[in-house]
């Protein structure tokens, strides 16, 4: 088309095109009623959102706000794992952002300016020609994207998409509700955009405007209107009834939006706002009668609203290694039963004069069982890409049941040997430094001399037979390079991490003071520790009594690491062997260290092979949060650490499985006992691998 | 004050128990010793028939009268009492079992004397009494030396064999006027548990596991080795109180006493209560990762290892040579 | 229902215990106190009652270290009172203590009489008596031992008292009265550490003096020492698997495998 005769009639077109006024006003009333619906239905929302606890340390800030932007804008998050869904839902996106930017647009236009200042609208010439391209744009991928998403869902039928019926709460949404709220919020706006593209066309080719190729998918639409023997005068009339079709779709769309899924397109902004930068931190304890969540008020203002943020995109359930067991705990399901919950029962209805409410106790939506069977190992929330944060809602609600003493006898009894005796093993104190006894030599004592690096070494390397070969390496390798550290020897105790995550406050502070007296005693550089749940208590939850929580903690494959680069170790051979290294989830999601352990590896000279599940995605050994205390619920398919190492065995070629966490050890060693891959794969703690190429040659291996 | 010794004895289901027999070998060794007579105290309702069995001792007090016929102290105390004042022992003798528990608190407090507690041996040393005393959960013992009379020794079941205390015979029998006087602690009835699938004292193994276990799940390795063995599984009362096994199958003081041909005791520490119920087994083999757990003075055979290794280990062991 | 709960501190023989330089007591420098298992059972049985059928429930020990810790956790758990008597003398053996408590009770702050007075049926230092019925005699008080149950009824308690192979007997015992409880319903309940340092903030343990009970006959220990039997058990050295082996030769050998 040439330029000339795009410019030559005045470009524009006119809205309500050959719509009789009693529709226009028709029209206008019924949106009317729809932004009433809606704004009611918001309303509603607000008010129970309001039903929360007031809390100022999880506001939305700006700086957060714009972190949630820059995260939705670059669809971060929801790419993750996920490239084909992630770009169209990119699309999707955009091209609804796209389309409800160009609405405003023209209602500005047609409503306002139209009407009241005629001569300062803009719907024409240049401006409309670019406005339309783009308007198409928009509408192209919307659609395209919105098929995509239609074929995954519905042809593909990924199992994370598909939400179960559960007996075990009341209220839980049925599969048969989740469905149709799905498909209906796809197939409103599939209706609106595919609806939108033949009113357009039919418009076109009813006008017939030469410049209307801007309007490109307008154009193609008229061009197979005309394929099909539809004449102008044709088009014009049906494009009346089109029009309403189309105009009902998307005011329904808008009434039902805060009724369905779509709401996330409002609460995923302020769930992202909300989202501190790092996650993983412990909630503070609250004004209740247990210190965490007892009703479904308790939970902040934020997370009720933050509950509605979830789309059942069902990632959570996909990466939690409980639901992966056959545990009655699913995080979606945990988001999903109290936001059914909250939607039932808030806000609460007005208490006769003298009374108070009665809010909804939480055990009625979340059985202890699903609290229970949590690891606490933060992919949920580090997978969400909503940023809704399940964790901290599992650790207020232990908090609840630790209170009510609903805990189960052997969790009770190791919280008490650990007050009593300050291990969890029930073993005396005076045992902790016992693993030393075989050393050839002494191990410094920090209480009384400084050193450099205080060790802080940790309960299952002190007192379990499994691993203790493996802290004697430890430390034969530190002392063979000179390296001077000490430990506390008795006056160390459990750092009480798992004990905080169980929900017994009280007796994590208790240790905590208990350490910093002998951590305060001491004199240290840096404290070194072989216990990643240890490392992250003692980096970032252990307070001074000034409230900073600053001492330098590092992980032991950190020290060893920079001792290699350092040359300090001098690896006198190389391990030339394929190995898979398992991420912690206290040392590697929680606190970021990927990096050094593999950097260790390698400068050891093994050959690194990824398991499918790595660094921030790798599966728990479902050991944390206390669950190592505790009995197996009966239905197990298959144990978090039995998952796991088929994971490592499957890799060609890979026969060894290394770790960096006493835990992980124990759990791993007993997982390829009871799946019978002894012989096939070998779990060896990295200090195991730096020994190995550290010894002295012997004869035989010398040049 | 005479050098005799008085045993109380203890009927359990109609006749004398066990541990009456031990006493009896133990206050006949005393009585020897002493120069004395070796006299027995028995109470209950329609035991009379029973005195022939008493054969080891020299003469039988006996009370007899409805309220005496189940287990109880505070009757018996008072009937002892009134005898102790008139025919006043060097020494009373009573078992530490259920049976008899209350009556050796309360008979040394009725009469102001001391109770020597806890004790598996009792002998004769010059002019003093010298008793050996279990405590701390068997991980001490005590030297205890008495002079006062009278004295009453709480005797550990074990003591001395059964056997050397049964002799059948006719000690004189001296009968004690019961009064009808209402009792503060009235028996009603006995309340049997519920019966077991297995019977644990017919079984040749018994694979017992206790604290040391650490949890619910890992009663199936015991089962596991119990089955390879041909036994079954036990435990003591911690395993019980826990829930991971039914009391059917509790050895122990409360529990039953069996005598297997093995016996193994898994993360048991070997308190008095429960050894009572096993030691009599002909190879005890006792594994408990702390080295001083009393267990060890008990069994033959014993490991420090931590069990959820060795078990495992051992039924490897087991099912190879079985096969092979 | 008016009930007493007797506590006591006993050496913990998790840790290791050694014999004192004089030969004939435990080495106090390692020695962790705690409390008597079977009074915390005591304990546990009166909170079930109280929580069955209303009442109080008064927690009551001899002053000893680390006592404290045991009472605000009695208070913790829901005792109504929690009572220290001061003054009765350190290291008191079973029946000392027996006669101090019996001195010292009935004229003691408002806490006889009282329904029942429940404590463990026997503890590892027991040397020279048994609490419950040497306290039971003192006082006059009728006493059932060896107790797993405990029920009121009009007056009286129904208690299941523990005879072996399982087999309970249920007796009826006329209140007040004194029993010694082997096991409560349930285990000891747990409570949260946050929980006992907030009674250590707003409750208050009350003390009384301890009056002079009625004499009691007592002895000296001669010698304390490790058990160390000819017999003891011929002890398998090497690693687990070594372990097993050896064992599965000593069954062979004796053809129990």
């Amino acid at each position: 088309m040439e330029a000339a005769m795009l410019y030559a009639a005045e470009e524009t077109r006119s809205y309500f095109y050959t719509l009789p006024l009693w529709l226009k006003v028709t029209f206008y009333v019924v949106a009317l009623g729809t932004l009433v619906v809606f704004f009611a239905a918001v309303r509603r929302k607000w008010l129970r959102y309001r039903s929360g606890r007031k809390d100022r340390a999880n506001r939305p800030s700006i700086r957060r706000f714009l972190g949630g932007a820059v995260s939705v804008f670059s669809h971060r998050r929801i790419m993750r794992d996920h490239p084909v869904a992630g770009l169209a839902h990119a699309a999707v996106f955009f091209g609804f952002a796209g389309l409800f930017v160009a609405t405003l647009v023209v209602l500005v236009d047609a409503d306002i300016l139209h009407p009241l200042l005629p001569e300062w609208t803009f719907m024409h010439g240049t401006f409309y020609l670019v406005f339309s391209w783009l308007a198409d744009l928009c509408g192209v991928l919307l659609i395209a994207g919105l098929a995509v998403l239609m074929f995954r869902r519905l042809v593909l039928r990924p199992p994370e998409l598909r939400v179960e019926d559960r007996d075990d709460v009341e209220g839980f949404p049925t599969g048969r509700m989740v469905r149709l709220d799905d498909l209906a919020f796809l197939l409103l706006l599939l209706a609106a955009g595919i609806g939108g593209f033949i009113v357009e066309g039919l418009r076109i080719h009813a006008t017939q405007p030469s410049f209307e190729g801007w309007s490109f998918t307008g154009w193609i639409v008229n061009g197979w209107l005309g394929d099909a023997g539809v004449s102008s005068a044709g088009a014009e009339t049906a494009y009346a009834y089109l029009w309403v079709f189309h105009a009902i779709t998307a005011l329904v769309f808008v009434a039902y939006l805060p009724f369905s899924k779509a709401w996330h397109m409002l609460a995923g902004w302020y769930s992202l706002a909300i989202r501190p930068e790092v996650v993983g931190g412990f909630p503070d304890a609250v004004d209740t009668v247990s210190g965490g969540y007892d009703h479904l008020t308790d939970l902040s203002r934020g997370e009720l609203a933050m509950l509605d943020a979830c789309i059942r995109c069902g990632r959570c359930h996909a990466a939690c290694p409980a639901t992966n067991a056959g545990f009655p705990l699913s995080p979606r399901d945990l988001i999903l039963s109290l936001r059914a919950g909250a939607a039932k029962s808030l806000p609460l209805p007005r208490a006769a004069p003298g009374t108070a409410a009665a809010a909804p106790v939480l055990t009625d939506m979340v059985p202890a069982e699903w609290l229970w069977a949590c690891t606490t190992c933060l992919a949920c929330d580090d997978i969400c890409p909503l940023g809704i944060q399940h964790l901290p809602l599992i650790l207020q609600m232990r908090r609840h049941l630790v209170a009510e003493g609903e805990i189960e006898a052997g969790v009770q009894d190791t919280l008490m040997n650990v007050m009593r005796y300050g291990n969890s093993f029930g073993t005396s104190p005076r045992a902790r430094a016992r693993w030393t006894s075989d050393l050839p030599f002494e191990v410094k004592d920090a209480r009384r001399e400084p050193v450099e690096y205080l060790w802080f070494v940790g309960d299952y390397a002190s007192f379990d037979p499994r691993t203790q070969e493996n802290t004697r390496r430890v430390a034969r390798v530190l002392h063979a390079a000179g390296v001077d550290f000490g430990i506390l020897y008795e006056a160390e105790q459990n750092a009480g991490t798992d004990v905080r995550r169980i929900g017994e406050e009280g007796l994590f502070e208790m240790q905590m003071e208990k350490n910093l007296e002998a951590l305060g005693g001491a004199t240290y550089r840096k404290i070194v520790t072989t216990d990643p749940h240890t490392y992250h208590a003692l980096r970032r939850e252990y307070a001074d009594g000034n409230g900073s929580g600053a001492r330098e903690v590092i992980h032991y494959t950190q020290l060893l690491v920079d001792l290699l680069d350092g040359g300090v170790i001098a690896p006198t051979r190389s391990l030339d062997a394929a190995v898979t290294y398992h991420d912690p989830c206290y040392l590697g999601r929680y606190n970021g260290v990927f990096d050094e352990p593999r950097r260790l590896l390698r400068g050891l000279g093994a050959r690194l092979v990824e398991m499918p599940r790595n660094r921030a995605g790798a599966l728990c050994c479902g050991a944390g949060g206390g669950r190592i205390w505790m009995e197996d619920t009966p239905g197990i398919v298959e144990r978090p650490a039995e998952s796991r190492v088929r994971e490592a065995a499957g890799l060609e070629g890979v026969g060894t499985l290394v770790v960096s966490c006493p835990k992980d050890l124990v759990m791993f060693q007993d997982a390829v006992k009871t799946t019978g891959l002894e012989g096939a794969l070998e779990v060896k703690d990295v200090i195991e691998l730096v020994e190995e190429v550290t010894r002295p040659m012997d004869r035989s291996e010398q040049p | 004050m005479a050098d005799n010794v008085l045993v109380m004895a203890e009927t359990w289901r109609g006749g004398i128990s066990d541990a009456t027999f031990e006493l009896l070998a133990l206050g006949r060794e005393l009585a020897d010793g002493f120069g004395g007579k070796l006299e027995v105290f028995l109470a209950g309702d329609g035991v009379s028939g029973l005195v022939g069995e008493l054969g080891a001792a020299d003469s039988v007090y006996l009370a007899e009268a409805p309220a005496l016929a189940e287990p109880e102290a505070g009757g018996r105390s008072r009937l002892v009492a009134e005898v102790i004042e008139t025919s006043g022992p060097r020494c009373v003798l009573v078992a530490l079992t259920n049976v008899s528990w209350d009556l050796a608190g309360l008979l040394p407090a009725r009469i102001g004397a001391p109770l020597v507690n806890f004790c598996r041996n009792v002998a004769v040393a010059g002019d003093e009494i010298e008793a050996t005393c279990v405590l701390y959960g068997g991980k001490m013992e005590a030297t205890v030396k008495v002079s006062a009379a009278p004295v009453v020794f709480g005797v550990l079941p074990g003591a001395r064999s059964a056997d050397a205390g049964r002799s059948a015979g006719s000690p004189e029998v001296k009968d004690l006027a019961v009064d009808g006087a209402q009792a503060a602690v009235a028996f009603l009835r006995y309340v049997e548990p519920e019966a077991g699938d297995v019977d644990i004292t017919q079984q040749d193994t018994l694979v017992s596991v206790g604290r040391g276990l650490q949890g619910a799940a890992n009663v199936d390795l015991a089962e596991e080795l119990a089955g390879l063995l041909g036994g079954a599984v036990c435990g003591s009362r911690p395993a019980i109180d826990q829930g991971w096994l039914p009391l059917s199958r509790q050895v122990g003081k409360s529990g039953v006493t069996v005598k297997p041909r093995l016996y193994f005791a898994l993360g048991i520490s070997g308190a008095p209560e429960h050894l009572e119920g096993m030691r009599d087994s002909e190879l005890i083999i006792a594994i408990n990762t702390d080295p001083d757990a009393p267990i060890f003075n008990a069994a033959h055979f014993g490991s420090t290892e931590d069990l959820l290794e060795v078990v495992p280990a051992l039924i490897e062991r087991a099912a190879e040579v079985k096969g092979g | 229902m008016k009930i007493l709960v007797l506590l006591k501190m006993v050496p913990d023989i998790v840790e290791e215990l050694e014999v004192a330089a004089d030969g004939r007591s435990l080495d106090l420098d390692f020695l962790r106190l705690i409390v008597n298992e079977s009074d915390d059972h005591a304990l546990e049985e009166a909170l079930i009652l109280k929580e069955r059928h209303g009442g109080t429930v008064t927690a009551v020990a001899l002053e000893a270290p680390d006592v404290d810790d045991v009472l605000f956790t009695a208070l913790a758990k829901g005792a109504d009172r929690a009572v220290k008597i001061e003054g009765g003398g350190d290291n008191l053996s079973t029946r000392r203590a027996a006669g101090v408590l019996a001195g010292t009770l009935p004229g003691a702050g408002d806490l006889l009489p009282a329904d029942l007075i429940l404590t463990g049926c026997q503890a590892i230092d027991d040397l020279d008596g048994f609490l419950a019925p040497a306290l039971a005699q003192a006082l006059g008080l009728p006493y059932v031992g060896l107790v797993g149950r405990v029920a009121p009824q009009d007056g009286k308690a129904l208690v299941a008292k523990e005879f072996a192979g399982g087999v309970l007997g249920e007796y009826e015992v006329s209140l007040p009265a004194v029993i010694g409880v082997q096991g409560a319903e349930k285990p000891p309940r747990y409570v949260p550490v946050a929980k006992v340092r907030a009674a250590m903030k707003s409750a208050e343990i009350e003390t009384v003096a301890a009056a002079p009970g009625p004499e009691v006959p007592s002895f000296d220990i001669e010698e304390m020492l490790k058990p160390q039997p000819a017999d003891r058990a011929e002890m398998i050295e090497g690693d687990p698997e070594a372990v097993a082996a050896r064992i599965c030769e000593i069954l062979s050998e004796r053809g129990l495998l």
